[in-house]
């Protein structure tokens, strides 16, 4: 039950900070991708400012068995650079070039009732359904 | 385009990064959008709570442009046609799972804990994003 309300909260706090810091606007954030042309820098100080605030805590939290609720620390194993990181990335990439939008600000744009970003929304499932399923 | 916005953009970036300290924190995981999105859209035990984070995600930004900001409507300009809107979503769901995360799991997640996967996976998303853009400017798509 906490690990429910914690979560649905955390989602809150993290869907204020990304519409305070404009990303949820596709405009801006191809605006930060445009380096050529009215290059906007600010994404840099929205990932800088995240982690930052992360970071330190981070590495206070990492050696712990345990969560607060209890609940097992999960880490990423640690992988080798594989070609999966390196063309997934790559690919992801040429998709937020496309639109201006990742996974967390194209859900919080929900809150602007656009039909656009049901359109994307479903495309990025069919994506993450598709590599789902053809690759283990 | 849009101005440089650095004070709102380090004021959000700070929220972001703090929902991420309380998220892991508490359940002991990394919030990483695109797997909170997968695990919502696939049948796993964390289904429902991932599902509430994305709630709250849409919950947090109508909160504040009802409740605080109540006369500015949430800014977002979007001039592509679905010609892009469709394989763009479909490469950005696709593109983070295959690469194990996005913005917020490599790029916060990830540069925060000093893994040099994810230096390396945001450095080349945000490389082949930039090329995009370009490219497409070239093509006259966007000014």
């Amino acid at each position: 039950m906490n690990d429910k309300i914690i979560s649905l909260i955390s989602g809150v706090i993290f869907g204020i900070g990304l519409v305070i810091s404009g990303m949820t606007n596709p405009e801006k954030v191809l605006g930060f991708l445009s380096i050529t042309h009215n290059w906007d820098a600010s994404l840099i100080f929205v990932m800088g400012g995240a982690i930052l605030a992360f970071a330190p805590f981070f590495f206070l939290l990492k050696n712990k068995e345990v969560s607060a609720l209890g609940a097992k620390i999960e880490l990423p194993e640690k992988q080798n650079i594989d070609n999966k990181l390196l063309i997934g990335s790559a690919l992801f990439g040429v998709g937020w070039g496309l639109v201006g939008l990742c996974p967390g600000p194209a859900i919080a744009a929900l809150a602007t009732f656009d039909p656009i970003v049901i359109v994307f929304l479903v495309s990025m499932a069919a994506g993450v359904l598709a590599k789902k399923n053809i690759i283990k | 385009m849009h101005n440089f916005t650095p004070v709102s953009a380090l004021i959000g970036g700070v929220i972001i990064g703090l929902s991420v300290v309380l998220y892991f924190y508490t359940t002991g995981r990394l919030a990483g959008i695109s797997g909170i999105f997968e695990n919502a859209i696939s049948n796993t035990s964390l289904r429902l709570s991932n599902t509430l984070f994305l709630i709250g995600l849409v919950i947090g930004p109508l909160l504040i442009y009802n409740i605080i900001l109540p006369n500015n409507p949430i800014a977002f300009e979007i001039t592509n046609s679905y010609l892009l809107i469709i394989p763009g979503g479909f490469l950005v769901g696709f593109g983070t799972r295959l690469g194990g995360g996005c913005t917020s799991g490599h790029g916060i997640c990830g540069i925060g804990r000093l893994s040099v996967n994810s230096m390396i996976a945001t450095a080349l998303f945000v490389a082949t994003g930039i090329i995009t853009v370009f490219v497409l400017q070239q093509l006259g798509v966007y000014l």
